[in-house]
């Protein structure tokens, strides 16, 4: 009897991941699935943050893929690790401060890690040739390969046909007549596949799972790490980013703003290491104000705190301020009036 | 078989669920863990964990803010 060989599989919680997973399982490997959270995951955070996200389905796609699979998910924890990912991008960023490719090499140096220690063969992604405009290209696919130090070991079902063949190939561990070859942006493939497999329901396909690709949460990033004149970050930083409303009004400090209860209560959590406001007169948000702040720039931040209450357009509001002693005293303070906040203030 | 407790409050998803994972790997077959969190995300991850794991969630509820949600151990 044949030894049955043993896989991981990178799962992100998409399509083609969950495609690659199956194909493989498909031939007799035993596969297990590995997801990495780096902090900048948009999976699962923000749900228990905004109203609108809670009417949203709660799973957590990683989870759920496993579980339609029927495998194991082992998620690793590469917050720390990550850092220099973000920090130090060999190959560059991609269109705002997402370091796709350095991020690829990483996750699958990782599960090759993880293959070493348990005793797995090899490791399974759902890239596709062409797919994304900086990860996924013909001449990026080997680098990933080379770089993670996986080399021959990095299975990919989806577009192995198109791609000189692999260890688990060679050693006829998989069939690679049995693997497919798709390629480009196209998803119509995939979907074929999907149908065929018999899977209905799955997350959104191709992207949108990462908060670096996003436009406004790079330039708060970026934000943070000009105002205190390095490039690093925190968890608490990264986590601040994804919420609430971000104003800059001077160079020394910027305010986040709760755009809704959720928000607020979230804010909460952070209130003892920030110096905080909150309208004590009208309904409003819970305010943190990060940076230094003298006295014109607490009056400053108050009137925007009313601004974004319920007494906007009364003739003053009482905000309470208190510091990161826990010091509290109450400002009377006109309203900031809204046409006159600048556009550049915003993040 | 012992009974751990873990305090997983004000995480947000995954990371109350990687603290289990991590907490279990160290736990025998039949032990229970009472895991306590904030995240409302934590009552589809946790059991959805467990599930794909084989471990039992044996109880959950809520009090206030926190969340407790119980479970065995399953063999590795």
């Amino acid at each position: 009897m044949t030894e049955q060989r043993k896989a991981v599989a990178l799962i992100s919680g998409g399509l083609d991941s969950m495609l690659a997973a199956r194909v493989v399982m498909d031939q007799g490997v035993r596969v297990e699935g590995i997801n990495f959270f780096t902090g900048f995951c948009v999976e699962g955070h923000t749900h228990a943050i905004r109203k609108k996200d809670r009417d949203r389905v709660k799973r957590n796609n990683a989870l759920w893929v496993a579980e339609q699979l029927g495998i194991k998910l082992h998620i690793v924890d590469v917050i720390e690790e990550y850092k220099d990912v973000v920090i130090n991008p060999k190959h560059g960023y991609g269109a705002h401060l997402n370091p796709c490719l350095d991020c690829k090499i990483f996750m699958v140096h990782k599960a090759l890690e993880w293959t070493q220690a348990n005793g797995f063969d090899f490791i399974v992604t759902g890239e596709v040739v062409g797919q994304r405009p900086k990860s996924q290209r013909r001449e990026t696919m080997p680098v990933v390969a080379r770089e993670s130090g996986a080399h021959d070991r990095l299975l990919r079902p989806l577009c192995a046909r198109n791609l000189p063949p692999t260890l688990p190939e060679r050693e006829g561990w998989v069939d690679r007549e049995r693997l497919h070859d798709f390629s480009g942006r196209s998803r119509k493939p995939q979907m074929a596949l999907a149908e065929q497999f018999g899977i209905k329901d799955y997350a959104q396909p191709a992207g949108g799972c990462c908060f670096l690709t996003d436009e406004q949460y790079s330039v708060k990033l970026a934000d943070l790490w000009k105002t205190r004149g390095s490039r690093r970050y925190e968890l608490d930083d990264i986590m601040l980013l994804k919420v609430g409303r971000h104003l800059r009004p001077r160079p020394h400090f910027k305010l986040i703003v709760g755009r809704e209860e959720g928000e607020n209560r979230f804010l909460e959590g952070y209130r003892r290491q920030f110096t905080h406001f909150r309208p004590i007169s009208h309904n409003g948000p819970l305010v943190l104000l990060d940076g230094e702040a003298g006295e014109d720039d607490l009056q400053l931040a108050a009137r925007l705190t009313a601004r974004y209450s319920q007494g906007r357009s009364a003739e003053s509001v009482q905000v309470e301020v208190t510091d990161r002693g826990g010091a509290s005293r109450v400002l009377d303070v006109v309203p900031y009036p809204a046409e006159s906040v600048p556009r550049e203030w915003h993040l | 078989m012992s009974h751990y407790q873990l305090d997983a409050r004000n995480l947000l998803c995954p990371l109350p669920v990687i603290r289990v994972q991590d907490r279990v790997r160290d736990l025998s077959a039949g032990d229970t863990l009472e895991v306590v969190c904030t995240d409302p995300g934590a009552t589809q991850d946790i059991p959805a964990w467990c599930r794909i794991n084989g471990h039992e969630v044996l109880e959950s509820h809520s009090a206030e803010r926190d969340i407790f949600i119980t479970i065995r151990v399953a063999d590795d």
